[in-house]
Parts: C-alpha cells; structure tokens; sequence
C-alpha cells in the first residue's frame, strides 16, 4: 500500500484497502472556520428540528476552530459569525479556538502546521477546500463541506472512497529562482483542473526530499487546484524537526511499502523547472513568466494560506529590500507568529521601505471578501491560488497567480517580471 | 423527476460563479438563492422555476468546499444538475446535504439537449427523457454508497450495514 491506502486502512480498522473502496475512516482532527462554523452550525439546528441529538460533540480535544475568512470583522453580519462561532466553542467545550486579537491566530491551513495541529498519519479532514495542504507534514488531509463536517463533529468518522494515487516525481533541487509555487502551477497545467479529480496527488524524489516542509505545503495546498482529494508527501527527519520545534511530541511516521502502487507517475527535472504564472482565468492556463503577456499591473498581493508563509515573506522580501514598488503592494502574513517573525527579522521594515501596505492575518482579498479586493477591469499579480472569474473581486477583473518571487519582482516594475531579469 | 433545462454550454462552472465569496458570511439560505449564479449569469434568479434542472460540461463546481454552492442551487429551485463530470466537494455536498442530485451525463445527452427542452429523469433505470425532443438518453448509475444515500435522504439518514 501507498501511503496514503496505509493511513485509510489504519483509520478503517482493516488490514488493507485498495483503490475505489468505499470506507468510513475514524477521524484524528477536524477543523472549521468562520465560513464553514456558521454552516455547521447551520446543519446543526436542521438536525435538532429533525429530533437528531446534537448535545454533545464525539470528541472536543480533537477539534479546533479558526477565525480567518472575514476577519476582521468588516461588516455586521461578519461580527456576528465570528459571536456566533465564539458561543459555539463555549458551549461544546472546544478549547483550540484561534480567535483574532487574542495572540495566535491566522489562515486555518497555516494554523495546521505553525501550532502542529496536525501529525503525520493522522487522518485530518476540515470545511475548507484547501485542507490539503496539511498532507506536507504526511497526513491524509482532504476538505469537506459543512453537512460533512458535522456529520465528524457528531460522529467522529466520514467516508471516503479510497482514492487512486498520482505520483510525482522531482528529480534534483529547483533553482533558486524557482519556487514550489511555480512546480505546483505547472504540474496543473500539464494535467489540468480536472487532472487529479477524486485522486490522491502525491510528491516525492530528490527534490522533495530536499525541499523546506513550508514550499511541500503549497505543493499541497494547491492539489486542491488539481480537483485532488489530497495531496502527501512521505515525512522525513525536517517534518518531524518542524513539528517538535512547534511543540508536538510522539511523532510516528508512515510511509509506503516498497512495492506501494500508484495509478500513474510523472517526472520533472528540477534544473528545467522555469518560473510560472497561471493567467485569468484558470490555474491551469499557465505561462513561462518571460513569455507572458506585458500587461500593465495594478496591484501585487503577497498573502493567503498559499504565498505568505514565512519562506514566502523571505522570498518576497529578498526582492524587495532596497527597492521600491511601482504598483499598490500588499502584504498579509498567514498568521500571527509568521508576523512576529517577519518583525524580528526585518522583513516587515524592508516591506515598508518599499513602499507596500502590510496587513493582518486573513483570506480577505484572496477569496475577494474584503481587504483588497478588485475593482472592474483591474489586474493584480497575487500569491494565492485560484483566479476564476471574480475570485479576488469584480467579476471584470484579472488576476494572475505566481510564487511570492515572481509577485514582488512584478510589484518592482508593474509588469509580469521574472525575478532573474531585475536590475 | 421532470423539468425544464437551463443550460452552461462550458466547462469548470466553479464555486466562485455559483456563489461569489462576498456572500461566504450568509448562512440565510433565501437570500444565498438570491446571489445563485451570479458570477456567470446575473438573469439566472428571474429566469429559474421551482424543478427546473442545469446542464452544464465538465468538472462542475470546482474550486471551493462552500456548501453555499449546491445551497444556493438548491434553494433557488434546482433539483439536479446535470454535468460530463463534477468536482469531488460539491458533489459529496450534494448527495451528503441532500440538495441536490448530482447527475453525470455522457457527450451525446450534453450536445443533444437545449436550454429550455422538458426532460424527466429516472433514477432507478438510469434513462433521461428528453420530452421536447422525443429522445431518450443514459446517466451513469450512481456508485452504491451515492445511490444509497441519496435513497436516504441524506448522510445523517443513512445508516451504515
């Protein structure tokens, strides 16, 4: 079995399982957010109408709660999902309540990692399409909608088909110009939004092996782009560093067997990985950077669980130090303790030299809630990781989806820029 | 089940179009069906009915896990979508929240039916009906668990063997 076959058999109670059966997994963490809590506890008073017991959660300890999409709160209705959300936690005595203002709290996803929420093996599902990217740390980490949430909330197991699994393979480090970003945007390009649909996408080789856990994590993330139902990387000694500098203890690994199976593979050699943008409207419709189109830029956005971890600000900021922007640059730090490291470091005042806006912890503008959104035709260059129509804002206008190097050498000349090609 | 067709003659119809993320903060389900399609089709509120069906291309409802998505379908008076293939998450909201049916379609059933054609779909034979056109065409059968918990009502009304 396959790593990801290994922890659905562990979690299913059976001494294995193949492709396409169906099973129901035991849960080790689930998580919602000030989007997915309000429509969890939406299905909640549907269940009570209905007679359904819902006093009691299967397991408190293993639930956490994060404050992200809307925060903070701008607007009303806002405020009163995040009293809602608060209430919710009080009452079924959740404690890992990450609340805004309150120290540590930030992107749900990034939460996962930065407060080792999650650990290898676990089975780890969340209301948020990009729980992916938690596979990094060697978990099964899939989103689900709200009614399914509940469902583990109340019962602490959901099913799944066991999914076939896509490999790939990198082949030696990227360059230092490359990053996960830029692999992760070809990859979907090669096989398409569709091309990992219902499947387990998972990465490995030497240039896994010898990338940082933070750039596996947006390879992962952005799996959830493939149509995936998650993304894995097999764990290693730096995951296990990662996690216990964060705190968590009893770390045991899984990974495959060696005669582990996969549904097909794919091969890339790190040296001939070039710098990627995917353009509007889909991050599958992808562009080397030098010969992407010279659009006039109207805003970079350096943030969201995808592009604003710490390497990614590290990123953003080698860039950036001792130049100016030419266009609107913002700046929003996945979480509070990436910020305070952003602080410590530096980064925050090269940021600020350059002339960008640095804003607090929130999905905000990524999913054009608020906080930077986009007005009719403008263009922005953006960290994140989808570009549909309207995603960042006004349904008229575009945005162009790049690794943080990329996004802050744009942010330099408000063009398209390829970080080797600034003076 | 009969009803009348709207249809997307595209691919990737994604959950930002379905529901635009302003409208992730509104759990009122009324008002969601009031933003439903919006990003793609500002008519779709004053020209759907109550049973009417979508029909649309490949990878439906991609993008985000908001349940918003099938809700806001839903309750705008959607029954089922009809699709070449659907994105994983808004399939299982649908078939898991009982709000829709999720029905995978093949090429000729995609091409053949029209924006407004009257069809009735069955289930239990896998056949849809194209009433307007006097044809008949295949749905792939749901798989056991889909089938059984949409028999259900629901995955809180399922009940495992």
């Amino acid at each position: 079995m396959n790593i990801t076959e290994k922890i659905l058999a562990r979690a299913s109670g059976r001494p294995r399982v193949t492709p396409d059966d169906v099973i129901f997994a035991n849960v080790d963490k689930v998580m919602m957010h000030d989007v997915s809590g309000p429509g969890v506890i939406k299905v909640f008073d549907k269940l009570k109408k209905q007679g359904i017991n819902v006093d009691k959660l299967w397991d408190p300890t293993k639930v956490w709660v994060a404050e992200d999409h809307f925060v903070p709160s701008p607007d009303k209705v806002s405020a009163e999902n995040i009293v809602k959300l608060s209430n919710f936690t009080k009452n079924y005595g959740i404690e890992k309540h990450f609340k805004y203002g309150m120290g540590q709290y930030g992107i749900c996803h990034t939460l996962s990692h930065e407060e080792a929420l999650v650990l290898p093996g676990d089975v780890y599902v969340g209301g948020d399409s990009h729980t992916n990217t938690t596979g990094a740390l060697g978990s099964f980490a899939c989103g689900l909608g709200h009614t399914d949430v509940a469902y583990v909330l109340l019962n602490g197991k959901i099913w799944f088909k066991v999914p076939e699994t896509l490999y790939f393979k990198l082949n030696g480090k990227l360059p230092e110009h490359v990053m996960a970003k830029d692999f992760i945007l070809k990859i979907i390009g090669d096989i398409s939004t569709e091309g990992g649909a219902y499947k387990t996408m998972q990465f490995g080789g030497s240039g896994i092996d010898e990338m940082s856990v933070e750039s596996r994590l947006t390879l992962c993330n952005m799996t959830t782009e493939a149509g995936a139902k998650n993304g894995i990387v097999e764990p290693d000694q730096k995951v296990i560093d990662y996690l216990t500098s964060r705190g968590a203890t009893n770390i045991s690994l899984v990974v495959g067997d060696d005669d582990a199976e996969y549904e097909k593979t794919y091969e890339y050699e790190g040296s001939e990985m070039e710098p990627i943008v995917a353009k509007p409207f889909s991050p599958e419709n992808i562009s080397i950077v030098r010969e992407a189109p010279s659009v006039e830029l109207d805003k970079s956005y350096i943030g969201s669980c995808t592009g604003a971890k710490y390497e990614d600000l590290q990123a953003a900021a080698k860039i950036l130090k001792g130049r100016k922007v030419k266009i609107r640059t913002e700046i929003l730090p996945a979480s509070i303790s990436i910020y305070k490291r952003a602080m410590e470091n530096g980064l925050l005042k090269i940021f600020l030299d350059a002339g960008a806006t640095i804003g607090p912890p929130t999905c905000g503008a990524c999913c054009g809630a608020h906080m930077g959104v986009l007005a009719k035709d403008e263009i922005c260059i953006s960290t994140t990781n989808r570009n549909f129509p309207g995603r960042m804002g006004h349904v008229d206008s575009q945005t162009y989806l790049s690794s943080p190097l990329v996004a802050a050498a744009s942010a330099v000349t408000g063009k398209i820029t390829d970080p080797r090609d600034l003076n | 089940m009969k009803g009348n067709v709207i249809k997307y003659a595209r691919d990737n119809i994604d959950t930002d179009v379905i529901i635009p993320g302003q409208y992730l903060k509104v759990h009122d389900y009324a008002e969601l069906a009031l933003h439903a399609m919006e990003g793609l089709d500002p008519d779709f509120h004053s020209k759907v009915k109550e049973g009417d069906f979508i029909l649309s291309g490949r990878n439906f409802g991609c993008g985000s896990s908001r349940e918003h998505a099938p809700i806001a379908l839903s309750h705008s008076g959607i029954k089922a979508v009809l699709a070449l293939s659907f994105a994983r998450i808004f399939y299982r909201n649908a078939v898991d929240g009982a709000f829709l049916l999720p029905i995978e379609i093949e090429e000729d059933a995609y091409s053949n039916i029209s924006e407004g054609d009257e069809i009735d779909i069955d289930i239990h034979t896998n056949e849809i009906k194209n009433i307007t056109k006097n044809k008949t065409y295949k749905m792939k059968p749901f798989s056991e668990i889909i089938g059984k918990i949409i028999e259900a009502g629901g995955l809180f009304k399922y009940k495992p063997d």
